[in-house]
């Protein structure tokens, strides 16, 4: 049985796994149809026929995970790192007899390489499905606050 | 001190046959007179007609440093004026786009302008009686950009009040426009997506030629389209359909040959294309319906002349580049001698199925994003070239690719794929417009 304290245990530990660069734990928190979505207009409903700075499936995120340990990867020499301060989620839904379960969390991120350090803040939209006992990410959305910002490299997850 | 400005031939000689100096890249002073002379000299895109869809809309944008104001006025022209005030010189309008109204309205002190840019009102007008106002430039209104082109809906400006026309500077390049709007079969395209922007710390010249250099994707993208590639092949299973991702993105794999017998075309003015006989967009999948509405629209010949046009990048010199099978323009707008904001562009093919659309935005965000894998490939190399410039070790960057010696400047031709042909062509073009108003004003000043 999922309760609002799973939610929010799950966007604790993935923060977690971000942070301590473990990808392939990270991957498997998402359901095989999930999404990373991140939108690039003001309360953006379409990321399809609107334009996004992210919307990945789970074989893109895959292509990332991999990149970023490749020999010839060469902005990622150094490597970059990455650190999430959350604020407590807030559950928008969680409803077990209709599988439903979202949450939103306001946070502020750090990425880190060589001697540069940018800070980003926004908020993280979890969509949950249960599979078996289990949450899987079926969408994790990403609003900055400055989305129309021109930025350097984003090359971590938010 | 002041090496370069008002003397021509210290700008010239940073310009040799097959190599260019590092100061083009990392001298600040250079950077100001591109600001003063090159970009100036030259025709600048401004932006699109469809973001000026009604009377009152204005988009704004810089020609070098000078800041600009695009405008729809009421009888459907459309107008570029400098964007400030004739009165104290503030900005009228600060934002990226929006809609005026009937008139621009100053801030400071509500000085007011009609869409066309006449002064409308000043308030306690009585206080300029007398003074001698209507003989002011600023009893003229907003200062109008004189040299204005729309072509295609493409607004081009050239503050100069002299130098080469439009069609004489653009000439053929313009095909490449052409091919873009024939792609709807309503012949008109639409800007509706917000741009992806994305900052570079490095010289702008360097994404100018990066979009023509196709020795570096099978290198240098090895880690991003690469890895797409191999994850692909590991992942696909069963599946018969590539996705529209990996289509994107495995192309960039293409080994030298494909490039070597794709071809660039240069021509004069430092403008030129990459993917001549056959580029990394050709063998996208059909999207449903599209040929249909293309053959209804154009008859079967033409429809098809103008989807076998696959050109790859086209560079319009000095700073965009336009790609046109997948409706891309990418703006490289110069902010420091190493900074350089880039704004890509998707237009929407009026009347095309959305699958179209689709895949433009997915390419930019795949490629042009500041979150594309693709683009950190290539950041990370401006940027180290950006550092590795300041090596006093050698001064020249080496061009030297395909050389032949006495090569024709101003020119069209049709070359080996893999040539740096066209650099040396951007970097003569460069010489011309840095330099052309610059001997006139030495000899004025004698």
């Amino acid at each position: 049985m999922i309760d609002e304290k799973a939610i929010t245990d799950f966007i604790y530990l993935e923060a977690e796994l971000l942070d301590t660069m473990q990808w392939q734990a990270w991957l498997d928190l998402f359901h095989p149809e999930g999404r990373y979505w991140m939108p690039l207009e003001w309360q953006q409903r379409d990321p399809v026929l609107q334009p996004s700075l992210m919307y990945e499936d789970l074989l893109l995120l895959k292509v990332r995970v991999e990149r970023l340990a490749g020999e010839r990867t060469f902005s990622q020499k150094p490597k970059s790192r990455c650190h999430h301060l959350l604020q407590a989620p807030r559950i928008v839904a969680c409803d077990p007899t209709a599988g439903v379960y979202k949450a939103r969390t306001s946070y502020i991120y750090t990425e880190t390489r060589g001697d540069l350090l940018e800070r980003y803040s926004g908020w993280a939209s979890h969509e949950f499905v249960e599979v078996g006992d289990a949450l899987k990410i079926k969408l994790k959305r990403v609003d900055l606050v400055n989305f129309d910002a021109p930025f350097g490299n984003i090359q971590l997850f938010m | 001190m002041a090496k370069y400005g008002q003397n021509a031939d210290a700008i010239a000689a940073l310009v040799r046959e097959a190599e260019v100096h590092r100061d083009v890249y990392v001298d600040p002073e250079i950077f100001e007179l591109e600001m003063e002379h090159l970009f100036p000299n030259s025709w600048i895109y401004v932006g699109h007609a469809s973001q000026l869809g009604k009377p009152g809309d204005f988009i704004t944008a810089n020609i070098g440093r000078q800041p600009v104001l695009a405008s729809r006025h009421a009888d459907g022209s459309i107008h570029v004026f400098y964007n400030r005030c004739p009165h104290k010189g503030v900005k009228i309008a600060s934002e990226p786009c929006g809609n005026t109204g009937k008139f621009f309205r100053c801030p400071y002190h509500a000085w007011s302008f009609k869409t066309d840019g006449s002064l409308l009102a000043i308030p306690l007008k009585k206080g300029y009686e007398g003074t001698g106002f209507g003989d002011t430039q600023a009893n003229e209104g907003l200062s109008k950009v004189r040299n204005v082109v729309i072509y295609r809906d493409f607004i081009f400006a050239r503050l100069s009040d002299d130098g080469v026309s439009f069609e004489d500077y653009f000439g053929e390049s313009l095909s490449t426009i052409d091919n873009m709007v024939d792609r709807s079969p309503e012949g008109k395209l639409a800007v509706q997506a917000t741009p992806i922007r994305y900052m570079h710390t490095c010289n702008w010249k360097m994404l100018v030629e990066n979009q023509t250099d196709t020795c570096h994707p099978m290198v240098a993208h090895e880690s991003s389209a690469g890895t797409a590639v191999k994850v692909w092949k590991r992942e696909q299973g069963d599946s018969t359909e590539t996705p529209m991702a990996v289509q994107l993105y495995g192309p960039f794999m293409s080994p030298y040959e494909f490039y070597e017998q794709s071809g660039i075309r240069i021509w004069p003015n430092g403008h030129g294309h990459t993917g001549v006989a056959n580029s990394i967009h050709s063998n996208y999948s059909d999207i449903e319906g599209y040929v249909g509405q293309m053959v209804a629209a154009y008859g079967e010949q033409r429809a098809h002349e103008i989807l076998g046009e696959v050109r790859h990048n086209t560079v319009y010199f000095p700073n965009i580049m336009v790609k046109g099978a997948v409706q891309i323009l990418r703006n490289f707008i110069p902010i420091a001698v190493d900074k350089t904001l880039v704004e890509s562009w998707v237009y929407r093919l009026v009347g095309a199925p959305d699958k179209l659309y689709e895949r433009a935005l997915m390419y930019n965000r795949f490629i042009n994003a500041p979150t594309s894998i693709v683009g950190h490939d290539d950041l990370e190399m401006y940027e180290r070239a950006q550092e590795g410039l300041k090596s006093n070790g050698n001064q020249w960057v080496n061009l030297r690719r395909l050389y032949e010696s006495h090569e024709e400047q101003d020119v069209t031709a049709v070359i080996n794929g893999t040539s740096e042909r066209q650099m040396r062509n951007q970097f003569h073009a460069w010489s011309k417009f840095m330099t052309m108003n610059m001997d006139k004003r030495v000899e004025a000043a004698e």
